[in-house]
Order: C-alpha cells, then sequence, then structure tokens
C-alpha cells in the first residue's frame, strides 16, 4: 500500500503533463474547457497531435502503435489528458474498432485501417444499435445477404454519435436468419460514401445534432470487409463493449467541470450552506470514484479488468449527471437563455448550462445502459 | 502508486481472520460474549495480546509493535467482519493512541506496556451530555492544587468506561483550554449498560477525584486529540468496511437460498438490482478506506484530519445505505437478536455515531470549499 507515485510515475506524469498544455493546440484545449462542442478539424487536429508523440492508441498492440505500459502508465495519461482539457482520441477509432482489427482482422486489413484509424485519417462510426435493438442489440435486424463477392446491405441503424463526420462505419449485420438471435451477427465494415447509404439526422432535447440514422438500401460491401469469422459478430460485439465500459468513467472531465464553476460562480453559492454542501458532497464522491479508477487500475493484473470497473460507468455517468444539474441550479434564471447571442448580458457558461444539463441524460443510457450495469454487477459479480 | 498488501501484511490479516474468526465467525459466540458483563470475552482479550494485535500501534520502548497505518486498520476491517466486541478501537486505537501521543516516556512505558500485556483496558472519557463530537472538554473541569490534580463533572457516555482499569479523561483547564488525565478507573463513580450494538458504555462522575496529568502538566492538547481522534475515524472507517464487507455476501447469499412464491428471491430484479446498489457503494468505499488508511501512512495531521473527514462522511452514508439495505432484502429474519445482519448494522449505526456521522463532517467540508480549486488525491 503506497499512496505516492514512484519516482519513475512521477517523471512520467510530469512528461504527460508537459506534452498535454504545451503540445496540444490552445483552442482546442479552450473550446473542451469551455464545454463547447468541438469541429470535426479540431477532433482531429488533436488526435493527430498524439498520434505523432505516440499518445493516441496506447491501448494498442505494440507493432501497430500501442505502448508498453503498466496499468497506472494508462492511468496517468488518461488523467493528465483530461485534466490538461485536451480532448481524449475518438473512442470509435482508438476505443472500439481498433482494438477489434488488430484482435480479429486479417493482415490486410491491420495494414490497410489501422495506421489511417490511428492517425484518424479514417473517421469512424458506430454502427450497432437499431430502433428496435437497443440494449437488446442481439434483436438487430439490418441484413446482409452475399451476392457474387459482395454482400449485399439492408436496414437501418440509429444513434451514430457524429455519423455526420465518418467516413466509415463499422456494423453489426444479421448474416443467417435462421440462426438463433446472438448466433446469425457479422461484423462488416462499410465505406459511407457508399451508394444507397444515407445518414439523416436527428435533433436531440439539447437541440443539437450529435446523432444520426444511417440507412442502407441494396448497399454492395466488398466481401473482404468482414472483420473475423462468418456470424462470429457477437463475440467481436462482446470484445468490443467490454473495452467500451471501462473507457466510461469521465471523472477527470467532471472534476474539472466542478473546479472551473467554483471559480465562476463562488458569488451564487459562498453563503448558501446548502448550495457549498452540495458542492462538497460532489466533490466527495468524485474523490471516491477517482480513487477507485486508480485502484481498478493498480489492482488490473495481466490486463483482466479489477470487478470493481464495473461500477465506474454506473457511478461515473451519476456523477456526471449531478454535476451538470448544479451548474444548471447555479445558473438560475439565466439558463433559459440558452439560445442567446454573443450580445448576451448573460455568461458562456449560464447560457450553456440548460442544453449541457438536457444532453447529459444520455449518459446513463449509452454504453450499456446503468440498469445494463446493474445486471452485470448484479449477474457476473454477485452472482445472483 | 499501489493499493496491494505486501505479504507480511496479508500473513497478519489471515492470523487476525483466525483467531476472531474462530471465536466470532459463529455469530451466536458474539451474542453468548455480549450477554454478561464486560459485554465481551476477556480470555479473547488475552489471545489478542499474545498474537501482539494490543501493543500493534505503539512503539517497541512502549511495550507496543511498532506496526503502521495499514496493519492496525487490517486487524479493524477483521473485527469489524465479525463485530468481535472487545474493545479494540475505544481502548486500544483511541485511548491508547492519545496515551502515546501525549503521555511522558514513563507514562507510555506503564500505561501502553499493560494495555499491550492485555493486562489492562483503558477508556477514552470524553464526551459529555449535551456536546459530542468536539476535540475540546468543558463540563468537566481539572483543578489543581499545588501538584495535585482533581476532576469534578461527569463524562457519558464512555465506551466501556465502567470496565477500564485506567480512564483517560479529558477536562477543561484552569488556564483555559483541554488536558488529559489518567484516573485509576475504581476512583470513580461508574455506571455502566449495555448500548443498542450490544457493547458496553458508562456514566463516569468525577466528584474531586485525584487525577494525574498525562504529559505535561496544565498542557492544553486540543490539537493533539484532535488528530488522535481523526486517526480513530480512519479505523472506524476501516472497521466499518469490513462489517459492509460482512453484510453484502451475506445478503446475496440470502437472495439465492430464500424461496417464496416457489423461486429464489434472486430472480425478483427489484431485489437484485438493489445488491447491485450495494456494491457500487461498498467498492467506492473501499477506496476511500485504502486511501485515508494511507494518508494517515504519510503523517501529515492537515491532511489526515481531511482524510478522516472524507471518509467518514463516505462510510456514513454507504453504511447506512448498505446497512438498511442489508435488511430489508432479509426481510423480518434481519429483525431478531438471534440473526447476524441486524446487529451488524446496529454496530456500524454506532460507529457512525462514534466519532462524528457523515452530516457533521459535510458540514466541515462544505465550510472548507471555497479554499481550495480542485482535490489531487496524489498531490
Amino acid at each position: 500500500m503506497q499512496l505516492a507515485l514512484s519516482d519513475e510515475e512521477r517523471a512520467f506524469r510530469d512528461e504527460m503533463r508537459e506534452f498535454f498544455t504545451t503540445k496540444v493546440d490552445e483552442d482546442i484545449r479552450r473550446t473542451v474547457a469551455e464545454g463547447r462542442e468541438l469541429t470535426k478539424d479540431q477532433i482531429v487536429e488533436a488526435q493527430r497531435t498524439l498520434n505523432a508523440a505516440g499518445l493516441a492508441v496506447p491501448r494498442w498492440p505494440v507493432e501497430w502503435g500501442g505502448q508498453d505500459w503498466t496499468e497506472i502508465q494508462f492511468h496517468i495519461w488518461h488523467e493528465e489528458m483530461e485534466r490538461a482539457c485536451v480532448p481524449t482520441p475518438l473512442a470509435f477509432n482508438a476505443g472500439m474498432i481498433g482494438p477489434v482489427i488488430a484482435q480479429f482482422g486479417t493482415e490486410e486489413q491491420k495494414k490497410e485501417f489501422l495506421p489511417k484509424t490511428a492517425n484518424l485519417d479514417i473517421f469512424w462510426s458506430q454502427g450497432f444499435s437499431e430502433p428496435d435493438a437497443g440494449s437488446d442489440l442481439a434483436g438487430l435486424r439490418t441484413t446482409a445477404v452475399r451476392d457474387g463477392d459482395d454482400w449485399v446491405v439492408n436496414g437501418q441503424k440509429t444513434w451514430t454519435t457524429l455519423g455526420q463526420y465518418g467516413d466509415w462505419i463499422f456494423t453489426l449485420v444479421r448474416t443467417d436468419p435462421d440462426a438463433k438471435k446472438q448466433a446469425g451477427i457479422s461484423m462488416l465494415l462499410i465505406d459511407m460514401t457508399s451508394e444507397g447509404l444515407e445518414v439523416r439526422p436527428i435533433q436531440l432535447i439539447d437541440g443539437g445534432h450529435e446523432v444520426n440514422e444511417v440507412w442502407f438500401d441494396n448497399v454492395r460491401v466488398p466481401g473482404e470487409n468482414l472483420v473475423g469469422e462468418l456470424n462470429g459478430g457477437w463475440g467481436i460485439a462482446k470484445f468490443l463493449l467490454g473495452n467500451e465500459r471501462v473507457g466510461v468513467a469521465p471523472s477527470g472531465i467532471t472534476k474539472r467541470v466542478i473546479a472551473r464553476i467554483k471559480g465562476l460562480a463562488e458569488d451564487r453559492f459562498a453563503d448558501d450552506p446548502l448550495l457549498r454542501a452540495r458542492i462538497a458532497q460532489l466533490e466527495n464522491e468524485l474523490l471516491a470514484l477517482e480513487l477507485t479508477t486508480m485502484r481498478v487500475a493498480a489492482n488490473s493484473l495481466d490486463g483482466k479488468p479489477h470487478p470493481a470497473s464495473s461500477v465506474l460507468k454506473l457511478k461515473g455517468s451519476e456523477l456526471q449527471q449531478a454535476v451538470s444539474e448544479l451548474v444548471l441550479d447555479l445558473a438560475g434564471p439565466a439558463g433559459l437563455g440558452s439560445g442567446a447571442g454573443d450580445d448576451s448580458d448573460l455568461t458562456e457558461w449560464e447560457r450553456a448550462a440548460g442544453p449541457i444539463y438536457l444532453n447529459l441524460r444520455k449518459a446513463s443510457i449509452y454504453g450499456g445502459s446503468n440498469e445494463v450495469q446493474r445486471q452485470i454487477i448484479s449477474r457476473n459479480i454477485l452472482g445472483l | 502508486m499501489d493499493f496491494l498488501y505486501d505479504d507480511e501484511q496479508d500473513a497478519l490479516r489471515e492470523a487476525t481472520r483466525g483467531l476472531v474468526g474462530k471465536a466470532y465467525s459463529d455469530y451466536e459466540n458474539r451474542r453468548q460474549a455480549v450477554k454478561d458483563d464486560p459485554g465481551f470475552d476477556e480470555q479473547q482479550w488475552a489471545r489478542m495480546a499474545e498474537m501482539g494485535l494490543l501493543g500493534l500501534p505503539f512503539s517497541e520502548e512502549d511495550g507496543g509493535v511498532g506496526a503502521g497505518p495499514v496493519e492496525i486498520g487490517i486487524v479493524c476491517q477483521e473485527l469489524g467482519r465479525v463485530i468481535a466486541p472487545e474493545p479494540y478501537l475505544t481502548s486500544v486505537v483511541l485511548a491508547g493512541g492519545l496515551v502515546s501521543a501525549v503521555g511522558t516516556a514513563e507514562q507510555r512505558q506503564e500505561v501502553l506496556g499493560a494495555l499491550s500485556a492485555g493486562e489492562s483496558v483503558l477508556a477514552f472519557a470524553h464526551d459529555e451530555p449535551g456536546r459530542g463530537w468536539t476535540a475540546g472538554a468543558e463540563k468537566v473541569t481539572a483543578a489543581q492544587d499545588g501538584d495535585a490534580w482533581t476532576l469534578t463533572g461527569v463524562k457519558e457516555p464512555v465506551p466501556h468506561g465502567a470496565r477500564a482499569d485506567v480512564l483517560v479523561v479529558s477536562a477543561a483547564l484552569p488556564g483555559g483550554g483541554t488536558g488529559l488525565f489518567l484516573v485509576e478507573g475504581a476512583t470513580a463513580e461508574r455506571t455502566g449498560y449495555p448500548t443498542y450494538d450490544g457493547t458496553r458504555a458508562a456514566k463516569v462522575s468525577f466528584d474531586g477525584t485525584a487525577a494525574t496529568p498525562l504529559g505535561g502538566p496544565g498542557v492544553d492538547v486540543t490539537a493533539s486529540i484532535s488528530t488522535v481522534q481523526d486517526i480513530t475515524r480512519v479505523m472506524a472507517a476501516n472497521q466499518a468496511l469490513g462489517a459492509m464487507q460482512f453484510l453484502l455476501p451475506t445478503t446475496t447469499e440470502y437472495l439465492r437460498n430464500r424461496k417464496q412464491f416457489g423461486v429464489p428471491l434472486s430472480t425478483f430484479q427489484a431485489l437484485t438490482f438493489r445488491a447491485a446498489d450495494m456494491y457500487v457503494s461498498l467498492e467506492l468505499t473501499h477506496s476511500m478506506v485504502d486511501w485515508a488508511t494511507m494518508v494517515v501512512a504519510k503523517g501529515d495531521p492537515v491532511e489526515v484530519a481531511d482524510a478522516a473527514r472524507r471518509v467518514s462522511l463516505q462510510v456514513s452514508t454507504a453504511g447506512r445505505h448498505v446497512g438498511q439495505e442489508a435488511i430489508q432484502l432479509h426481510g423480518g429474519i434481519a429483525m431478531t437478536m438471534e440473526y447476524s445482519v441486524g446487529m451488524v448494522m446496529a454496530h456500524l449505526t454506532a460507529l457512525d455515531h462514534l466519532l462524528g456521522d457523515g452530516g457533521h463532517h459535510l458540514r466541515e467540508l462544505a465550510g472548507a470549499v471555497t479554499t481550495y480549486e480542485a482535490l489531487d488525491p496524489l498531490a
């Protein structure tokens, strides 16, 4: 039991801190700090800066650009990135399809896709959910039928985050309609410029355009774009979602939001014991979450996640939501100025608070809803 | 950074678990042990001394073992797991901790030597009717006549105050501030009674009772009391963690085995989801307890005070959640004295109120919320 970082870990942390605070574009970091939306160009630029230094995809195999780090080093890398308000590498690329191709792809697929995926030369979208297949993903109905060397894809995906920026989409499709639910699913990589593929925006309750529907009307996909075994897509999906769950406890970002609001709105809560107590309570819960992240990282040996990692998504999303609720409460009536322009007398954080609060309701739904997380805990960990 | 125990620490846990498990893993034994005064098993106390547990925190010169907070935390967790009724926390960690922090070399050797050897039980007589969770004393006053000191006033409730051979008593000093005194237990007027978690407390009255200043006479030691209380808070959190680590698997086992409507309770998602939430509370608390214990090991009293508040708040919230849910998910059986769960919850409740509950600590934290930007546990 040792709280302090070792000398090597401390040196590593300083190196990361130095890089993130001096080498990543200042405007991009400010955009993140102020909770504003990043443009596609900003997302791409940030990731290329990281990739050039070998910091975009450290969890990948070393031969494809990964780093031979300890779990604590991965943890420090992530913490320092969030602390410096550097956008984390695009999850669809770095956390989802990259590891999948590295694990299940052919040599040709690895050579073709992994370097471009790491460098965000390809902006990936995720094509998993469908209107009738949300938490019950295996209920998906988009079909791929063999025609000569190609697959012909028909159906609809939804909740495709940033699909409007996507170059390629990794999809789960039904390749054997007669097999049992999970058994007839495969993974296909699809070029989003293909004929018959259409991206339609979905407007969310915050007024923004973050997610999309993706429609497939007789889209022809070359046979070599199948990943892994035919009808082996469910195993790949489980591999991918297992990686995703570990990655979605943004305790560092939530901590920055509290720190920032304390600086901006001290006059709102300084004399209010109830608000002060809410802040103190949230900070304490965030501390417990951050420490759990560290404990899980420090105790994850041989790449096997510590069982407690399943609490990270559940609690992380709850705290993210609770903090956004606090910020909106601090904004008070000024939060109604969400549609005001820059000539408004209201501050930028007050105007943003309402949409952010509304937007973050998603956090307990995506990445395996929190009810799915409770199911995982009660079944897999508690044996119920 | 490392949250793992070393081999020696693992061995200490095994040995402690062996000793206290043998005594109390059958809950009926605990029930019997608290039935009659002094509310614990004197022979078990002697065995704990023999294993070196009672002298764990104290230096070798003082007759102890000189182990660190991580080791003491391990012992407290194991005691919490079986809610052992022996007064380790209040006698060794708290009262012994005060003697260790404030006493003269001679006092330390005498008092801590006897405590470590299992020959003596200590109690800290501090809370006063109408006040609690403070570092200072007010209603018990000290008077000086030459080199002789006397105490007057009432301390209540004093954990194990009726059984204690030696009382460590806080008292308001004539010149202001709070001093600590040693009093022979038998010279005070004492009325003992059971507490709701089955252990014992007492009303202890002083009426011009002779007392020996602990450490330098007339010195205000409020700050030392405060720090030892903070360390005890962190060790109480370890003990509460052990109790919660007992409650969760006991509850899930019950959900698997108990049948109603012809099926196991674990088929009802309304119940299993609540068990999942108990797990979340428990794991978050575990991390916080490990962290606070490591902060104590670092030793900066200001950091220790902050960590004690933070871990106490977390343990208070989680302990209530896990304890209340453990009873509710069991149903009526957990309301009975003959089943462990209800009494474990009662013990968690007693720990929560020993040195300040969650609300008390949240008030302190809320007061300081503007004095820093963000918390950094690795700072």
